[in-house]
């Protein structure tokens, strides 16, 4: 293609990019860098229906003019970043002089948001992702195997969990798993214990988000294995059956190669999505056991006092997050695809 | 069947007609945003009969009022003419200064508003309260009276009763409690806390100041409660534990006066549930006076960012909306009203209870609700006893702050 061709084909995708793309990225940077302005106190009475109090109120008039003269607000740098709020570095530093062992600097630094986020967050794609790709590429494979007509009917059902809206899905579990639900209660007869509770026990809470995640995600991949199952050449698979190959050897050694590509492309859009884990924590009321990056920002946009600056922070450190992730994949895809050329 | 229609429709238009008179509104624009609940609706059923000849009337009631209000009133002109808040979520449009004083309105338009009703920050009435809520005991008179206990009035008792409820095999966890982490959790230490007899901040100044005696004592004592309690309190917000207590599961519990009038119906609920829930005044904890729990006031406000004939016509429209007029057989149960003429119902005197005990309102402080956050995200880790109270208080001072420098309380 002439560059003249390529540049007005480009230009709308481009021009969509930037304007959905980059500058919401260059707007949530701007506010991450800004806090608001120091606020003037003062002193007031309040009265109401149970008598008077003295208590402090923000003294609006002198926080306008501030206001108007910056609106972005106080410039700050990077200080939002390095706060305990986020990668906490003074904390960490402190922990690192006066821990006396690794298990005591871990279980400190555990402890600032940030890191228990980035804790859950990372376990849960990590185990999530390999998983689903297994689970999804198991059931594409029975699936092909199976009787035309009764294919229709187990695909559909096979895709149900990806069709249930995540939240929707995460709260019905919520209340089957509750210590008096119908899986609550059968774990209790099961274990013998009629105090255990899915909901009290941190491990518990993550074995049980990350059930979740495999159960929810599957059908994706399954929907794309399955299509590229449908594009697999017969005659390597007849010649390999005549030289006598197994179910299994057939699979590990033709099967399995050719839908590597697709491998690849499931584990980049799911080692994005898992990376974003959302839903199922509030589904699910688990806040109390695990958090997330996103959880963070729902968090500080929801309630009485929204922390803009803090929420923007913590939207860059996942972008970051998420290209840190991605790179292996795609260094990989980079490397086949000069290779190709 | 038309004849019906039309003298339905005859009687429709006439009780516009009154009510708009009621209204004496000749135009503008009035909107409304606002939490939803049984009280409210009436609040804003009551401002859209004002509708017509002119005046348009919108509500939007909704639980996420909270993420709207503000940014729906930052414009010029702002969308809402008006927010429903209480004595929490007044803060944020303060601090903004998103609403108008409406003293010149009070005076001209304000016959019959009682003096209680009009909330004053620093001289200036900023809202107008029509209804006031705390929470307060809840107990099953059956469950007590098996147990051969009397009505707690201390946390101590309720921590004695439990135990023997327990005992003697009544219930296996007797203790109800909006304990999830988050919001309900943090709102649970307030009230202990202020039970103690402990001050949040350094006086004047935005320092917390909760790693202290009191702020220990009051996390024990939710730990000890958390124990007769059903395994997965910390999930339950005000609707599990209302549902847990229909279900019969539990037969003391800390609960806003609010939502007992719900607890009364026997949908979802067996009628020995109903007939024997009782409530009683809030408890006090740790031998003190003041009880372990606040006073909420729920009331409207009128946005600064709209003309002045909008926010004539937002002021008129609510003040027809809190008339006396309003209460009847239906209403009167919604809510403890601060109305002229209202007569308490019994669903009522646990609220009474804590206000003539001297119960402190919910602080209106303008980082009050940074540290409401920063206790909801922290106290679970003591709750699952993760780690130390003194630590997780440390790490509440810590969390919040970070917070209050980043919203410029702190330097």
């Amino acid at each position: 293609m002439k560059h003249r061709t390529f540049f007005w084909f480009f230009l709308p995708t481009a021009l969509a990019m930037m304007l959905f793309i980059a500058l919401p990225i260059v707007s949530v940077v701007t506010q991450s860098l800004h806090t608001a302005h120091d606020q003037v106190i003062i002193e007031v009475e309040n009265c109401g229906p149970f008598g008077c109090e003295k208590e402090t109120s923000v003294d609006t008039a002198a926080t306008e003019s501030l206001r108007r003269e910056q609106p972005l607000g106080k410039w700050v740098g990077t200080d939002i970043y390095f706060d305990r709020g986020h990668l906490a570095t003074s904390e960490v530093a402190d922990a690192w002089t006066k821990s006396q062992s690794m298990d005591e600097f871990l279980s400190t630094i555990i402890n600032l948001p940030f890191y228990r986020a980035m804790s859950f967050t990372l376990t849960y794609t990590f185990v999530v992702t390999p998983m689903l790709i297994i689970l999804g590429f198991m059931i594409a494979v029975s699936v092909n195997a199976l009787n035309q007509r009764l294919k229709g009917l187990v695909i559909f059902f096979s895709l149900l969990p990806m069709i249930v809206t995540p939240l929707i899905g995460s709260l019905i579990l919520f209340w089957m798993i509750d210590s008096r639900g119908v899986i609550g209660s059968a774990l209790q007869w099961l274990a013998g214990d009629p105090d255990l509770s899915l909901k009290a026990s941190t491990g518990l809470t993550w074995i049980m988000l990350m059930v979740y995640g495999v159960w929810h995600a599957a059908p994706f991949a399954f929907v794309v294995f399955y299509a590229g199952l449908q594009t697999l050449p017969q005659d390597t698979l007849e010649s390999a059956m005549i030289d006598g190959a197994t179910r299994w050897q057939r699979i590990r050694f033709v099967v399995i190669p050719h839908i590597m590509p697709l491998v690849t492309f499931v584990a980049l859009i799911q080692l994005m999505d898992n990376f974003r884990v959302f839903e199922p924590i509030i589904g699910f009321n688990a806040e109390a056991h695990a958090t997330s990056l996103s959880w963070i920002i729902y968090n500080d946009l929801g309630g009485e006092t929204r922390l803009l600056s803090s929420a923007a922070a913590t939207s860059v450190l996942t972008i970051i997050g998420v290209a840190i992730l991605l790179s292996p994949v795609l260094v990989r895809t980079w490397r086949d695809f000069n290779r190709k050329a | 069947m038309i004849k019906k229609l039309i003298l339905a429709s005859g009687l429709a238009l006439a009780a516009t007609a009154s009510a708009h008179a009621a209204c004496d509104i000749s135009s503008g624009r009035v909107s409304i945003v606002g939490n939803e609940f049984p009280a409210i609706q009436t609040i804003g059923k009551g401002a859209m009969s004002c509708a017509g000849n002119g005046v348009e009337v919108k509500a939007n009631l909704t639980a996420d009022h909270q993420k709207i209000n503000v940014a729906g009133m930052s414009g010029n002109p702002a969308e809402y003419t008006s927010a429903i808040v209480a004595n929490s979520s007044i803060v944020a449009l303060m601090n903004d200064d998103l609403i108008r004083p409406l003293d010149d309105y009070v005076a001209k338009f304000g016959d019959g508003l009682k003096k209680n009703q009009l909330i004053t920050v620093d001289g200036k009435v900023m809202a107008v309260a029509f209804m006031a809520n705390a929470q307060h005991l809840v107990y099953r008179k059956d469950v007590l009276e098996k147990a051969g206990l009397g009505v707690p009035k201390t946390y101590e008792d309720m921590l004695a009763a439990a135990k023997t409820i327990r005992d003697k095999g009544i219930l296996q966890n007797p203790v109800g409690g909006a304990y999830k982490a988050g919001w309900n959790l943090a709102q649970e230490f307030n009230n202990m806390y202020i039970g103690y007899g402990g001050e949040f901040f350094k006086s004047g100044t935005a320092e917390v100041t909760i790693n202290n005696e009191q702020g220990v004592a009051a996390l024990n004592m939710m730990k000890s409660l958390s124990e007769y309690m059903n395994p997965d309190y910390l999930t339950h917000d005000s609707n599990a534990t209302s549902a847990e207590w229909k279900a019969g599961n539990v037969g003391l519990m800390n609960m806003w006066g609010s939502r007992v009038g719900p607890l009364r119906e026997t949908e979802g609920s067996s009628q020995e549930v109903v007939d024997n829930t009782a409530i009683s005044a809030p408890m006090t904890v740790g031998g003190g006076a003041v009880p372990a729990t606040t006073l909420w006031w729920d009331g409207w406000t009128v946005s600064k960012n709209i003309s002045d004939e909008d926010a004539e016509a937002t002021f008129k429209a609510l003040k027809a909306a809190i008339d006396p007029s309003i209460l009847n057989n239906e209403t009167t149960p919604q809510a403890v009203w601060l109305i002229d003429g209202y007569e308490p119902t019994d669903a009522a005197k646990g609220v009474f209870a804590a206000a003539s005990m001297g119960t402190k309102p919910y602080p209106m402080r303008p980082f009050q609700g940074l540290l409401h956050s920063a206790l909801g995200a922290e106290l679970a880790d003591f709750m699952q006893g993760k780690e130390s109270a003194e630590k997780t208080l440390a790490d509440v001072e810590a969390a919040y702050s970070a917070a209050a420098k980043e919203k410029g309380y702190l330097k």
